[in-house]
């Protein structure tokens, strides 16, 4: 089985995860386009490489982030999200 | 005795029977470039030829034909779908598998079966009627029917399953029906030769060179190809292609497994999907159980496969038919659903000149492969894409104008 780390948790099994899908910032609705908008709802990086994404740990109700390659499986990091939040909010 | 037989070993007289032959090496340039080799990127290569006559054209495959979610898939074909648009795209696929066999000169184990969308809630049961509705409108036969109607087409099932989570009706679907998956891509790939396609195996597509906006050729692992015209048709691998030419699209990788039981006596003629208890299963004419699950719960590029899959399906099938507890699992495998955000796909034109998209085909694409290679061999031809699949077009996520299929995709492929 596979083992996620969950920062507050420890090793946890995967399947006590919620895959919540890539970590994007959100562009400023009220000042960008429309093409923009619709590109930051719909569109996704797709490809396979390492990206930071959200995980939900069910149990405990703790979002996380995790650094995943999507195309080995394998988990560089984990971490709890504040550090990255507080960074898009000054962007 | 044994003489007599090596005599056939190297005689000449009885050859294997080749469906086609590769040439040695690539032209410098062709009409049109099909990159993937599966059903619908074979069936693209076979309109073209048949219906516009245009046969220079290059087929390349990195693996080997049908090796990608063609011959991964567990073949369910139906048109019950939930959108008007969606029924009657599929609807138009269906009347084409049913003719396919002959069109090919191919036996492709074509097998209408009937197929049954079970309902265990209130609430799945109001998705059923509104399919039913739709399909009806649209001139497609499903309708909605309860627990006898189930037992009676299928007695061995437990209709309370287990008293867990008891089937109140379903959705009936008459056209529903299975086939062979790599027989549709060895014919396609047969009828395109035979009119003048060139078809390479073991040709991978490395980049997509561009010119103001426009196609001009590739680079593959055979050499360049200059071309004007290039289909992506790679399912599972579409990001990696349209990253090459900074195409944006919502497409996410995500796999899907499925599994066969050892083959058994003939009991179920038709095809049972549970939304709720997350399976699916046909029998298929060899007598193994085909079946699958829901898609894995994250993005993936991989065919790995895990215990928790069969762990979980198992569960499932038991709550339906408690009798298979001692039916063995003997093969498991996975493939790379290219998933949307509306379980709709994504087909034709794209913002670069001549390079056209057939994707987003998720865990649904194999029942679609006649008309997506028909439409899409149009779309080609005439440099617009039909009115069939205006629905399906990349930009109607910036249009907003999605085509909600998911009630009537998930699960039930
Ligand atoms: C387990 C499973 C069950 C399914 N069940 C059903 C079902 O019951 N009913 C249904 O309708 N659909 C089902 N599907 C979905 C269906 O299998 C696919 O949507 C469909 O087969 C896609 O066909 P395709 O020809 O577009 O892609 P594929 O068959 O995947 O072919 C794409 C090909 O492109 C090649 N390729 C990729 N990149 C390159 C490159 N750079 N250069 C050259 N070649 C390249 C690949 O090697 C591959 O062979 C299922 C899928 C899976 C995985």
């Amino acid at each position: 089985m596979k083992i996620l780390h969950c920062p507050i948790n420890g090793p946890r099994p995967i399947s006590e995860f919620i895959f919540g899908g890539e970590y994007r910032t959100m562009p400023d609705p009220d000042t960008c386009s429309d093409k923009d908008w619709a590109d930051y709802v719909h569109n996704r990086s797709g490809g396979p490489g390492v990206k930071k994404e959200w995980w939900y740990h069910a149990p405990s109700g703790t979002w996380i982030i995790a650094e995943r390659d999507t195309g080995s499986d394998q988990v560089m990091a984990t971490y709890l999200p504040n550090s990255i939040t507080k960074e898009a909010t000054h962007e | 005795m044994p003489l007599r037989l090596l005599k056939y070993a190297f005689s000449k007289e009885h050859p294997d029977p080749a469906f086609f032959t590769q040439p040695d090496s690539l032209k410098h340039s062709y009409d049109a470039v099909i990159i993937g080799g599966g059903g619908h990127g074979l069936a693209a290569a076979y309109y073209l030829a048949k219906d516009h006559g245009i046969t220079n054209v290059a087929v390349l495959e990195k693996g080997y034909l049908g090796g990608g979610n063609t011959g991964r898939n567990t073949t369910i074909v139906r048109s019950n779908y939930l959108t008007p648009e969606g029924v009657k795209f599929y609807d138009t696929s269906v009347r084409l598998f049913q003719e396919l066999s002959e069109d090919l000169n191919l036996n492709l184990f074509y097998s209408t079966r009937g197929h049954f969308t079970l309902a265990h809630t209130e609430s799945a049961m109001r998705t059923m009627r509104w399919r039913a509705e739709v399909n009806k409108h649209v001139g497609v036969e499903s309708y909605v029917v309860g627990p006898d109607d189930i037992l009676k087409a299928c007695p061995q099932i437990d209709i309370s399953c287990g008293g867990n989570a008891p089937i109140l009706g379903a959705l009936y679907h008459a056209p529903g029906s299975i086939a062979r998956h790599d027989a549709v891509a060895w014919g396609y790939a047969r009828g395109a030769y035979q009119r003048g396609v060139d078809i390479f195996q073991s040709t991978e597509v490395w980049d997509i060179k561009t010119s103001g906006g426009k196609v001009v050729g590739l680079n593959t692992s055979r050499g360049f190809i200059a071309t004007n015209k290039v289909l992506s048709a790679v399912a599972g691998f579409t990001p990696r292609i349209t990253d090459m030419l900074g195409i944006r699209t919502p497409i996410v990788i995500q796999p899907l497994q499925a599994c066969v039981t050892e083959p058994m006596k003939p009991w179920l003629d038709t095809i049972l999907v549970s939304g709720s208890l997350h399976v699916y299963v046909s029998q298929s004419s060899r007598g193994e159980l085909v079946m699958g699950a829901s898609l894995d719960p994250y993005e993936l590029h991989s065919t790995r496969s895990t215990l928790d899959f069969v762990e979980g399906l198992s569960g499932h099938i038991l709550d339906m038919f408690p009798f298979l507890s001692n039916v063995k699992v003997v093969r498991q495998w996975a493939g790379m659903a290219d998933m949307t955000p509306d379980f709709a796909p994504i087909m034709g034109k794209t913002p670069i000149e001549g390079f056209y998209l057939d994707a987003g085909w998720g865990t649904w694409g194999f029942k679609a492969t006649p008309v997506s290679g028909k439409t899409m061999a149009e779309t080609i031809a005439k440099d617009q894409a039909p009115e069939l699949i205006h629905s399906f077009r990349l930009s109607r996520f910036e249009d907003y104008e999605l085509t909600g299929e998911k009630g009537a995709a998930s699960v039930g492929h």
